[in-house]
């Protein structure tokens, strides 16, 4: 009875399945997939390496800090940096003062409240604080940008596949799209002329859908004034800076990989260990 | 230990068995007794042993190793550490007044003594107080009046009344904690009931006139 | 139940021989896994994975526990909580990932003992209750891992939640009062959270739970072996303790080296990056999958795409949503038939020569291109593939075993698991791992 069931069930379900297999190459031979421009003109990220790949990278710190350059007179106009606080920012090497004068300096101001009438204000941040949100909220911020959020970039290098890599391609994706071909040399605009960018957004074939609404954030070399003398050639302030929010997004990378490999040789020893009590409470019997 | 000692005879007795066996070795040795045949082999065993020891130690140390992110996870966390100091304008505190702020958590009363207070606080023989201390060594020099101390009865951590208008003082016009009666002066040094020390000073200093860093 | 030469337990100290009267826990436990459990001499690493899958849970129990000191089950603070866990506490990011990961290698570790059980016929007799408690366990920690996987509250998360409560409302009637009676509303929001968050922590108990009912119907015919030939005597066993402690220790160590090197050098490798997106209940992630120990599963759900429909008359008897449902927890359920669907009395797939073939070359592939598919966009080939999948899936569980356990000719089996593992015929090895083995040497 129980087979008997069994082999009705098998039989519907996977008749279903053979006769919904039919029903698909009959579709696809009927109504065959159109391709679109996002399918066939997304890049994949570029490929580039930090000095905190592989198991035994850390971070550079002088990057990190010239990334955090970037990232203040660049990108926080527009986007947050929530989940880091100015404390963290010993972690690059400043000292306790000059994480203080960076907090202080900071052109966002905490928001607070006035202690006489209780009406909103702002501070000077303290290394206490995390980053000032440069808008008080999400309307505040698509107003402020044609409808499009800022998102928040604490964890990019993490929610985006290959991130660092990502971060560094789109920065430096933007193309004039009249004329562009991609690197099998298949034309946009003759491929797909219905895939022109609207206006409001801007050509970039490192984002998902072909059109980011971010304008051009580094367009010139020498965008930023580097404290340690490095030339800012636009590959190296993209770099730089996909640097640091690595570094916002993973901050305890370089503790992980050092306990990993405490943690490895331990079990190394360990293992070999067992291997041999093993092997010598089995020596003579056959099994 | 003794489970591991104890164990290791028995799986050894085969191996020697079918190791003589193999070799065509007398046959009285082979009598398939493990005990007999493990205290016989002394230097195997030992080395034996070592391993299996070796190896169950190695494992105790894992697993301490491993207990110490699951014990330490529970002390303070870098955020709540980063919280250590604050800053506090007391401009606005009239002698005779006092405010009640948050350190770290816990209520810190700052008071203005005004100078009648001082005087009976000095008034007093610190040697014959149960914790001897005078005012000068609760404040900072030239801001005597400034008297800046945690909020936390030093008995079991009730919060002293006193600090705010129209709250019971007690009977030294200091602070009084109702839980369980003890009285502080206005220096807020214990004088009565049960609390065994005075109110804690924190570490304080100030950055400007008015402005007094905490911690 | 156990063997009658099993070791008798004996208090070590006059204190042991105190509680023994008392409480015989000292006893139960030597044997459970100490030398009083006599265990077949030929198992394989394979037999590795049961003790591996007891500390995988231990794992996830432990720095489970720790990480809801810090977490919390609310909406607007659930995310940055485990932020705070990862910057702030100390050795957060430790405890976070290795309890993320260590529930992949949990899956790891179970799957790999399902396939153990698959192919040496651990689910027959006598041994079928074990098998039951064990797709019970199975299920137990699918929804634990699914509830855990929704507490980030990252996009992920959310549309998960939305995606996997949104199966029931396929069912014909009760479907939408039952979704909303699961998520305390219409979409995913508080107080679905909150009570995620509940039974994800009560779970692993109930888990824990079945394991021992799991490890106690093991102890009455004892352990199944490579040769699936039952033990006939005291020379086919050797003590659990010290010959599998030892060798499980030994696996132990391997499966922490390749537990350490994904923990501490890859952690997000078999995350999704959406789910370092905070939850947005306006606007779904791209592409929706779910974690990777459910894309077989999640293949089959997606491989449903006809009504089953009475021709030329467009009256629909079960739609395919409904279908992809029924099949996906009928994927699942169907384990619990297996002992009663292969009817063949030879348990190992050693000694099978025609389900050794659809059990290498059909049903591990099957699962393979499913777990594979089930991450794919809808593309035209990769719904074929599910779909080929998919009907193997059933077909292989359904019809091809009951036939072949009645086609098959089996193998001559060894006459006992001792003359399997020497090569020699029963009686000479009986006799010589007897103290009469000088008489025969």
């Amino acid at each position: 009875m129980v087979r008997l069931v069994a082999f009705l069930v098998g039989v519907f379900f996977s008749g279903m399945l053979l006769l919904g297999l039919g029903d698909t190459v009959i579709t696809a031979i009927k109504e065959p997939a159109v391709p679109t421009a996002e399918h066939d003109f997304y890049e994949k990220p570029l490929a580039v390496s930090f000095a905190h790949d592989g198991p035994l990278g850390k971070f550079d710190r002088g990057q990190l800090q010239r990334g955090l350059k970037v990232y203040s007179e660049v990108c926080a106009a527009c986007h947050g940096l929530s989940l880091v606080s100015f404390r963290n920012f010993a972690d690059l090497g400043y000292s306790e003062d000059e994480v203080k004068a960076i907090a202080k300096g900071w052109k966002t101001e905490v928001p607070t409240i006035n202690p006489e009438t209780g009406e909103p204000a702002t501070r000077p941040a303290i290394p206490a604080d995390r980053i000032p949100s440069p808008f008080a909220n999400e309307v505040a911020a698509r107003a402020a940008n044609n409808n499009a959020l800022p998102p928040d970039l604490s964890l990019i290098t993490k929610a985006r596949a290959d991130g660092p890599a990502y971060v560094y391609s789109l920065l430096l994706g933007y193309r004039e799209q009249v004329g562009y071909k991609n690197a099998e040399g298949k034309e946009l605009l003759k491929e797909f002329p219905e895939a022109a960018t609207p206006p409001g957004l801007n050509f970039n074939p490192w984002f998902a859908t072909l059109n980011i609404a971010m304008a051009q954030p580094i367009s010139a070399d020498d965008q930023v004034t580097y404290d340690d003398g490095t030339k800012a050639t636009q590959e190296q302030m993209a770099k730089d800076v996909s640097a640091f929010l690595t570094w916002t997004a993973e901050p305890k990378l370089e503790n992980r990989k050092s306990a990993g490999w405490a943690a490895l040789g331990f079990l190394i020893i360990f293992t070999g260990l067992a291997w041999m009590s093993y092997k010598t409470i089995w020596a003579g019997k056959k099994h | 230990m003794a489970t591991v000692k104890d164990t290791t005879g028995t799986p050894k007795a085969p191996r020697k068995a079918t190791a003589k066996a193999a070799a065509g070795n007398d046959a009285p040795v082979m009598n398939g007794v493990p005990m007999e045949t493990a205290t016989k082999d002394g230097e195997g065993v030992r080395r034996r042993d070592f391993i299996h020891i070796a190896t169950v130690s190695f494992a105790g140390v894992g697993a301490a190793a491993v207990a110490v992110p699951l014990v330490s996870q529970m002390s303070a966390s870098a955020d709540v550490l980063a919280l250590a100091s604050i800053e506090v304008d007391v401009a606005a505190i009239q002698p005779g007044q006092s405010i009640k702020t948050s350190w770290r958590k816990q209520p810190v009363f700052i008071r203005n003594l005004t100078p009648e207070e001082i005087a009976e606080a000095n008034k007093v023989a610190a040697g014959g107080l149960r914790d001897p201390q005078t005012l000068a060594e609760r404040t900072q020099p030239g801001k005597e009046n400034w008297l800046i101390t945690l909020g936390v009865c030093t008995h079991l951590g009730c919060v002293p009344l006193g600090a705010a208008a129209g709250e019971v003082k007690g009977e030294y016009g200091g602070y009084f904690c109702p839980c369980h009666g003890s009285h502080y002066d206005t220096a807020g040094r214990i004088r009565k009931g049960p609390a065994p020390t005075n109110l804690v000073v924190p570490e304080f200093a100030f950055i400007s006139d008015t402005i007094v860093k905490i911690g | 139940m156990s063997f009658p030469w099993a070791q008798q337990y004996k208090p070590q100290s006059t204190v042991m021989q105190w509680v023994d009267e008392r409480l015989p826990l000292p006893r139960l436990v030597y044997n459970a896994v100490g030398a009083g459990y006599p265990v077949p001499r030929n198992l394989n690493y394979f037999w590795n994975f049961g003790v591996l899958a007891g500390v995988a849970l231990v794992i996830q129990i432990v720095t489970g526990i720790v990480l809801a000191m810090h977490y919390y089950a609310s909406i607007d603070g659930a995310f940055n909580s485990v932020e705070h866990i990862m910057r702030d506490v100390n050795a957060g990011w430790f405890l976070r990932y290795a309890h993320m990961n260590g529930a992949s290698f949990f899956f790891i570790v179970v799957y790999i003992h399902i396939f153990r059980g698959l192919f040496y016929g651990s689910y027959k007799a006598p041994r079928e209750m074990i098998w039951l408690l064990g797709v019970t366990i199975f299920l137990l920690m699918m929804a634990t891992a699914f509830m855990g996987y929704v507490l980030p509250w990252g996009q992920m998360s959310f549309w998960g939640a939305q995606v996997i409560t949104g199966f029931f409302s396929a069912i014909p009637l009760v479907g939408e009062p039952l979704r909303q009676w699961l998520l305390g509303g219409f979409a995913p929001d508080q107080a679905a959270l909150n009570r995620f968050f509940s039974l994800h922590y009560l779970m692993p108990f109930v888990i824990a739970g079945v394991i021992i009912l799991h490890v106690w119907a093991l102890h009455i015919p004892g352990s199944s072996n490579p040769t699936g030939v039952s033990v006939k005597g005291e020379q086919d066993t050797v003590p659990f303790h010290p010959y599998y402690t030892a060798k499980d220790g030994f696996g132990l160590g391997i499966f922490l080296i390749a537990f350490v090197v994904v923990t501490f050098f890859a952690p997000n490798l078999l995350g999704h990056p959406d789910n370092y997106i905070p939850a947005n209940p306006l606007s779904t992630p791209a592409h929706i999958v779910p974690e990777w120990y459910f894309l077989p599963f999640y293949a089959i759900l997606k491989a449903f795409t006809v009504d089953f429909a009475i021709p030329f008359t467009g009256i629909i008897l079960v739609p395919a949503k409904l279908m992809g449902v029924l099949a996906m927890f009928g994927s699942i359920l169907l384990l619990f038939f297996l002992p009663w669907l292969d009817t063949s009395p030879v348990r190992s797939g050693h000694y099978r020569p025609l389900f050794r073939k659809f059990f290498w070359f059909g049903l591990i592939p099957c699962l393979v291109v499913l777990t594979y598919v089930g991450a794919q966009p809808p593309y035209t080939q990769w719904v074929v593939l599910s779909q080929l999948g998919a009907a193997y899936y059933f077909a292989h569980f359904l019809i091809i075993l009951p036939i072949i356990s009645r086609i098959e000719r089996p193998l001559p089996l060894p006459n006992s698991i001792t003359e399997a593992v020497t090569g020699k015929p029963l009686q000479t090895e009986a006799v010589a791992e007897t103290p009469l083995r000088p008489a025969v040497a």
